[in-house]
């Protein structure tokens, strides 16, 4: 008799089975569009060169050891990192009321966030404090917060399926009806999986309502500088709420725009409205990590703290970043040509509209069957695809794929 | 006007309501009611020692192992690991949640041995973690999310620190049982059988598997076989924390037996290791979490609800330090090179360990120190008491925890002189 006798099973993380599934398929055409993580016009993984620079910099400093970095994490990154998302000259940072933790990447990054916030946020158990995520959202944020005990996780509407971009009137009305000083988590820009982001006015409407009603900010910041090319753009709306007063969380990962996925190199930047608070905030964060992973991997911030901190390298980095962006463009704008010319039934402005990583075909279920069993194009049964998938050498058949997808398969 | 929100000001300036007025208001803000939190007791050493400017300061508090000049020490096989991996250039792919599969394979393998029975089979599930502390959080939310049965975990008095308050936020009860003799200074054998004798069936019970943290305090092999039994009879989930495989003895194998020997005896251990200490690889955080099962079926069951587990905290484990221990465990020079340095390490230590206590016997101590060099690993109960080591701290600046314990691996041949006279100074 076995103690886990009773275990069942648990059904397999979607994206990460669709990967194990391409990686399986034996067709020559087959194309995989599921996970986000960047590749070149060859299909390959892309280091970026500022990277392999640091690296070599790194291995060859002996001077460097492998000790402990502080709970909090490493101070260099931690500040450099919170400066990227709120820029070189907020004002929040002038008033000493910033701080960070470094964390394992973005999801560890929402993790003490949300631990924090069950403990601490509106007295002292959260645990019924409504948290909003938007529909859809990235798959993880659910559990995230789940875990971290929040009982009643919520959607606000996003997507208009129909329209195919935001449903703003959705979003406003329930942000007006969630109760007061409910936690609202916040995509800052190329929403996963739709790619879909509000623009500056909407983000304006979308600020005054949650300030009006005491709704907690919590950005996950996983594209910075990926999804416009342009740190500062993509950063506006963070900025936007720190200016209107807001005390929030932005949960930054650096796994894309540096392309340093498996180093798990996140920061969770803490604003509030005054250096003690901030402390005791940073103090009660640190007992939260110390219990969960003691203190964090020392190779990824300090690579990432060396750009951030050299101009030259901070310079290459910003060029290598909108190499990326840029091949996402180029993938977004030929896609949509090529299925305007193929005369493929519905409107697809959407994909150039869309920003980001991620693209929210439109496809259904059905159709993203068809395109998985029958031509081996790997993407989410949401019909999100990965634009990073694409290449000039298998744009023609993605998109041939899609047509005969839409007008084949209801 | 809005007066401040917090009466706790208002008590402090007593009735002076003029001077309220230019006083700073605490800022209306969500975090009002955040209590600062209290300073960890170990990193507050630290902290402590960094102010201090006596030329003659010591700090024995951290555990990180020091070489004799007092420096962090990087292991020359880490740094040719490191080389190695630079040199294959490659990507920056997500791991696996469970983490990188020859990783996860050579960390078990050094736990069971190669031919362990346990491997040959595949009932086990090893998966990649976040150092020790990882890798207990993991089997603490494992744990609390299967093992129905029961609720309590116990520990051995004392423990380290940390495990309280992982095990505990995870959902368990904390309970205790004997361990240390305060008397001997020793492992108070008696007391443990007869507290384990006593623990409800089918709660879980840690064993520190060598280098017990904080006492140095280890069972003797025939001791390990009795509590093995009894443990069994009890028929109580044992978790072993080994943060020290090799560190503790100098040998990989003595160090990891009495794992082996429960696994032997049909215990379906679960099981936390680190590589922090015995590669020297502390902020990398490389570490595995193993659970032993009754077959290979079920071996994948439980891994599936690891990952589900896993992936709402950190989503997949850093790549960098388990590349650079999966290198060494995988490459023959490499891995012959790290069994003589750790070796290296765990023989310097005992070496300061035997100096100290003939330091100690040159100042012209008659205390009894035997149990310096009885105990092992990194850490060493010295049995001093909380005014002794404030009186170290205040007037010699040597900084250890308020329960006497000190870092060995903090000791040099050029310090432990001093360290005995101060010792000796506080203890006649």
């Amino acid at each position: 008799m076995s103690i886990f006798g009773e275990v069942p099973q648990a059904a397999p993380v979607a994206v990460f089975k669709l990967t194990a599934d391409f990686r399986e398929d034996q067709n020559p055409s087959k194309v995989n569009l599921g996970v986000g993580a960047y590749r070149t016009d060859e299909c390959q993984p892309w280091v970026l060169p500022v990277v392999r620079k640091v690296e070599k910099m790194i291995a060859d400093d002996h001077s460097l050891n492998h000790e402990y970095l502080p709970i909090l994490g490493l101070p260099e990154f931690r500040s450099s990192a919170s400066k990227i998302a709120l820029g070189e000259d907020s004002p929040a940072i002038k008033d000493n009321r910033v701080g960070a933790v470094q964390c394992l990447g973005g999801t560890g990054a929402l993790k003490i966030g949300a631990e924090f916030l069950r403990r601490w946020y509106n007295g002292t158990d959260n645990t019924k404090t409504p948290v909003y995520v938007s529909a859809p959202t990235w798959e993880n944020h659910n559990a995230v917060f789940s875990n971290a005990g929040f009982e009643d996780i919520r959607p606000y509407k996003y997507w208009d399926a129909g329209k195919r971009g935001l449903d703003l009137e959705g979003f406003l009305g329930d942000l007006e009806s969630a109760p007061d000083h409910s936690i609202f988590v916040l995509h800052a820009c190329a929403h996963n999986p739709t790619g879909t982001d509000p623009t500056q006015d909407q983000w304006k409407k979308i600020a005054d309502v949650m300030k009006r009603k005491s709704l907690f900010a919590f950005f996950d910041s996983a594209y910075q500088g990926f999804a416009s090319g342009n740190l500062d753009k993509d950063a506006w709306a963070v900025r936007y709420f720190v200016s209107q007063g807001f005390e929030l969380f932005c949960a930054q990962s650096f796994s894309k725009n540096f392309g340093l996925y498996n180093e798990r190199v996140g920061n969770l930047t803490v604003v509030a409205k005054d250096q003690d608070n901030l402390n005791r905030v940073l103090s009660q964060m640190e007992k939260i990590a110390r219990i969960t992973w003691s203190n964090p991997p020392s190779q990824g911030a300090r690579l990432v703290a060396i750009v951030l901190n050299t101009p030259e390298l901070f310079a290459e980095w910003k060029d290598n970043v909108k190499t990326m962006a840029d091949r996402v463009l180029l993938m977004r704008a030929q896609l949509k040509e090529k299925l305007k010319a193929l005369g493929t039934p519905g409107t697809w402005e959407h994909i150039t509209e869309q920003i980001g990583m991620f693209s929210f075909t439109g496809l259904n279920p059905k159709q993203v069957e068809y395109m998985v069993k029958e031509k081996h194009i790997y993407l989410m049964a949401s019909g999100r695809i990965n634009m990073c998938g694409l290449t000039t050498k298998n744009i023609d058949y993605v998109a041939e794929s899609i047509h005969e997808a839409v007008t084949t398969v209801q | 006007m809005a007066l401040l929100k917090s009466t706790k000001i208002l008590n402090g300036v007593g009735a002076q309501a003029p001077v309220l007025a230019v006083l700073q208001l605490r800022a209306s803000s969500w975090w009002t009611e955040v209590q600062m939190g209290p300073p960890d007791p170990i990193l507050g050493v630290t902290e402590a020692f960094k102010r201090d400017t006596n030329p003659k300061k010591m700090n024995l508090g951290v555990g990180a192992y020091r070489d004799d000049q007092g420096k962090p020490f990087v292991l020359s096989c880490v740094r040719k690991a490191e080389a190695q991996i630079a040199a294959k250039k490659l990507d920056k792919e997500y791991l696996p949640i469970g983490g990188m599969a020859e990783f996860s394979k050579a960390c078990a393998q050094l736990a069971l041995g190669p031919d362990n029975e346990v491997l040959k089979s595949g009932r086990s599930i090893t998966v990649q973690t976040i150092s020790g502390t990882g890798s207990l959080r993991v089997g603490a939310n494992f744990v609390s999310r299967f093992h129905n049965v029961s609720r309590d975990v116990y520990l051995p008095k004392p423990s380290w620190g940390n495990h309280t308050p992982i095990f505990r936020d995870a959902g368990m009860q904390l309970m205790a049982y004997s361990y240390y003799d305060p008397k001997t200074c020793g492992f108070d054998f008696k007391g443990a059988l007869d507290d384990i004798s006593k623990i409800p069936e089918k709660s879980v019970i840690v064993l520190h598997a060598c280098a017990h943290n904080p006492t140095g305090v280890d069972p003797k092999p025939e001791q390990w076989k009795e509590m093995a039994a009894l443990i069994k009879k009890r028929n109580l989930l044992v978790f072993f924390d080994m943060a020290y495989q090799g560190f503790a003895s100098g040998d990989i194998d003595r160090d990891a037996w009495a794992v082996r020997y429960f696994i032997e005896q049909g215990h379906n251990v679960l099981l936390s290791q680190s590589f922090a200490k015995n590669m020297g690889l502390y902020g990398e955080r490389v570490g595995g979490f193993t659970v032993v099962c009754k077959d290979a079926e079920e071996a994948k069951r439980v891994e599936s609800q690891l990952k589900i587990l896993i992936r709402p905290i950190y989503s997949n484990p850093p790549m960098n330090g388990a590349r650079i221990a999966s290198t060494i465990l995988s490459t023959p020079e490499l891995y012959k090179e790290w069994l003589v340095e750790v070796k290296g390490m765990a023989d310097r230590i005992i070496k300061m360990r035997e100096m100290l206590v003939s330091n100690l016997k040159k100042e012209g101590s008659t205390q009894n120190w035997q149990h310096v060099t009885d105990q092992i690993g990194m850490f060493c109960f010295t049995g001093l008491k909380p005014e002794q080591v404030e009186r170290l701290i205040k007037e010699f600046s040597i900084y250890m925890t308020k329960d006497g314990r000190i870092s060995v691996a903090g000791v040099t041949s050029a310090n432990v002189g001093y360290l005995a006279h101060a010792i000796h100074a506080v203890t006649k």
